[in-house]
């Protein structure tokens, strides 16, 4: 039985014996739909980037069913987005479908579903779990459902959790319709894999997880597919276009954090070891909030980041020797309004991107954010210089139900 | 007239029960620290708690806006409680909960589950004075209440709506907090607060809190259903109402950690 099979087969059978006997089942919908739209300052710099405005709407709701006294959870999270230009971009996903056991110091969670590691906010380089689903931003903090079955223990000394990944998601990318890509569109239907098993070979990993005072520390060892692909130009039916190549790989991984007093101090590091190349890169920074600033409710929060890479201007990261700076601003009151800036310097290039993002809520099921997006790159060799004609600003709708 | 008698009769036995007290020459300070001890003493036993917590937020306008959010806590003994509280509503904060584990003396740790990115925070637990989730209550206003916490001066007796109260100030310990003194009323029966007058960093009169609907658990656990909060400075205020008191149900610290916090929904 190959891997990709192995998990709707053990999710069927574990919910079978788990299944309630009588009726006492507790069940919940709830969820979100979206609607945004994305105003661009000039025309793309590449062939089919000719449009100004995009509309894109997203629908996620989430199916929870609770039984046995809350010890048998599972919940079912599907996820649609409809773009007005962008093929590649209208997607569905299944974040989540997965059964989730409790046992007394002890979890099993199987299925479909999305884990977050990490500490630092302008990158996350420990989080290394879940595919990113690149059209959705280019932020890369959206990610696709993984099917795992991951066995979590509560000892005195940490959380262990033990993870078996069967079969591996592909990274989405822009089509040739969509802004905020390289020139050459990736064609994910060519994608390649080192690993004979292809996309369905079996990963694993294993994670502890500690608070120890002020230190919240994790440490982990994922062996399987990189889920970062190598981006190949090839030429197929006359046309260049770029080819994923999925690498296997070993990656070991630390991240802390210290609260101590409005400080957040943060560090993230890994070592990753691929048949290409082997290489440590770092994301560490700090967060100081000022508390109730100018006596209102209003607090203030400065955060300032690095991010290294061993590899540098050969990494095809972004991120190899790069500053970030930002500020949040959260009024504290009803309407939980936020505003948050930021600005990325790419120390090698020389190049910038702004970020500024800002939010509120209306009444009790209603959000509204614009978002503005502005990047500055002159040098062909840095990645960013691609966005250099995809300033945008996003304005966006949420109802929640 | 009844009360009023019952409450004069309280105001004379209580006279008579405090005048050896003032033999023994205890001062101010000292009785407002014991009856802090009494207060906390009387409350003791617990053990572990769970309610349903709402809220109603209206601006000075008369605009309502609802918080829904579910509460588990656990008793530690010689420390400050643990406690997990889950968000219901707003619902674009639905499934977000906090994770809490005080200490009488010092920084509280505390962590923050953003469901959209499964993400866990451990937040700076700095912030006492700033407002919970956009309300007139403080983050410290709805903390755990520990002897160490404060200091003490007992100013008098008075009739209150819980009978015959004991007024005493307070006096945050922690710089961080938002507050000079608060001024509490307590009965002298069970220790309940009836209100307390909180007062800003300039020592101008902030806000008011009144208790309304005790009730009494297990015997020796008195719980408000309602406690309304009202600031004089913006007109603003919040109600908390809260349903479906149980306690000993059996939570226990494994029923408080990231792994719960995680799956608290």
């Amino acid at each position: 039985m190959n891997s990709q099979k192995l998990l709707p087969w053990l999710l069927a059978a574990g919910l079978t014996t788990a299944l309630p006997s009588q009726a006492e089942t507790y069940y919940e919908m709830s969820g979100k739909v979206t609607a945004d739209l994305r105003y661009f300052t000039q025309d793309g710099q590449f062939a089919n980037q000719d449009y100004d405005t995009n509309l894109s709407f997203t629908v996620e709701p989430e199916f929870y069913w609770e039984w046995n006294d809350g010890a048998d959870t599972l919940t079912f999270t599907p996820f649609l987005r409809v773009d007005e230009n962008d093929n590649e971009r209208t997607h569905a996903d299944i974040r989540e479908l997965s059964w989730v056991h409790i046992g007394d110091d002890w979890e099993l969670r199987t299925g479909l579903r999305k884990v977050f590691w990490g500490v630092t906010e302008f990158q996350h380089l420990a989080d290394v779990i879940n595919q990113t689903d690149g059209v959705e931003d280019f932020d890369g903090e959206d990610k696709l459902g993984q099917q795992m079955i991951n066995l979590s223990l509560v000892k005195d000394w940490g959380i262990v959790d033990l993870f078996l990944l069967p079969g591996f998601r592909e990274r989405t990318f822009a089509g040739e319709d969509g802004r905020l890509r390289a020139g050459l569109v990736v064609d994910t239907d060519q994608a390649e894999y080192e690993s004979g098993a292809g996309e369905n070979h079996l990963d694993t990993a294993i994670r502890w997880s500690h608070t120890i005072g002020d230190f919240d520390l994790g440490a982990y060892w994922f062996h399987g597919t990189n889920r970062d692909p190598k981006l190949v130009a090839r030429n197929i039916n006359g046309k260049t276009v770029l080819v994923p190549y999925y690498e296997q790989m070993d990656q070991i991984g630390f991240d802390a954090q210290a609260t101590i007093d409005s400080w957040l101090w943060k560090l993230e590091t890994i070592h990753r070891d691929t048949s290409s190349e082997n290489y440590w890169a770092a994301q560490a920074g700090f967060e100081y909030t000022f508390y109730g600033i100018q006596d209102s409710a209003a607090d203030l929060g400065v955060l300032l980041e690095y991010g290294w890479d061993e590899r540098g201007e050969e990494a095809d990261a972004a991120v190899q020797n790069d500053l970030f700076m930002g500020a949040r601003i959260t009024l504290n009151d009803a309407e939980s309004t936020e505003i948050l800036g930021g600005i990325s310097h790419d120390l090698d290039y020389d190049s910038q991107s702004l970020i500024v993002e800002a939010s509120r809520r209306i009444g009790d099921s209603w959000k509204v954010s614009v978002d503005g997006r502005f990047f500055s790159a002159d040098d062909q060799a840095d990645l960013s210089y691609n966005f250099r004609q995809d300033d945008h600003l996003q304005f966006t709708v949420e109802r929640y139900f | 007239m009844t009360l009023l008698t019952n409450s004069l009769k309280a105001v004379l036995i209580s006279s008579l029960a405090a005048a050896p007290a003032v033999v023994m020459a205890e001062t101010a300070e000292e009785k407002g620290l014991r009856i802090a001890e009494e207060a906390k003493a009387s409350d003791l036993g617990w053990k572990d708690m769970q309610a349903q917590m709402n809220m109603i937020l209206r601006n000075k306008q008369g605009q309502e806006s609802v918080r829904e959010i579910r509460m588990k806590s656990l008793e530690i003994e010689d420390d400050g409680d643990k406690s997990l509280s889950v968000f219901d509503k707003p619902r674009d904060v639905k499934g977000t909960a906090f994770l809490s584990f005080s200490h009488p003396v010092g920084a509280d740790d505390q962590w923050l589950y953003l469901p959209a990115l499964k993400r866990v925070k451990r937040i700076a637990s700095r912030n006492k004075s700033g407002p919970f989730m956009g309300s007139e209550f403080a983050y410290e206003d709805l903390s755990s209440f520990e002897v160490e916490k404060y200091t003490y001066k007992f100013i008098r007796d008075e009739a209150c709506e819980g009978g015959n109260c004991f007024v005493v100030e307070q006096y945050p310990v922690d710089k961080n907090s938002g507050y000079t003194r608060r001024v509490v009323w307590l009965d002298q029966a069970e220790y309940r607060p009836w209100k307390i007058e909180f007062y800003d960093r300039k020592d101008s009169p902030l806000k008011t809190l009144t208790y309304h609907e005790y009730k009494e658990y297990e015997g020796k656990h008195w719980r408000p259903d309602l406690m309304k909060m009202v600031n004089h400075q913006t007109g603003k205020s919040t109600d908390l109402t809260y349903q479906g008191y149980q306690f000993k149900t059996g939570l226990s610290d494994s029923d408080f950690n990231k792994n719960t916090l995680k799956r608290a929904r």
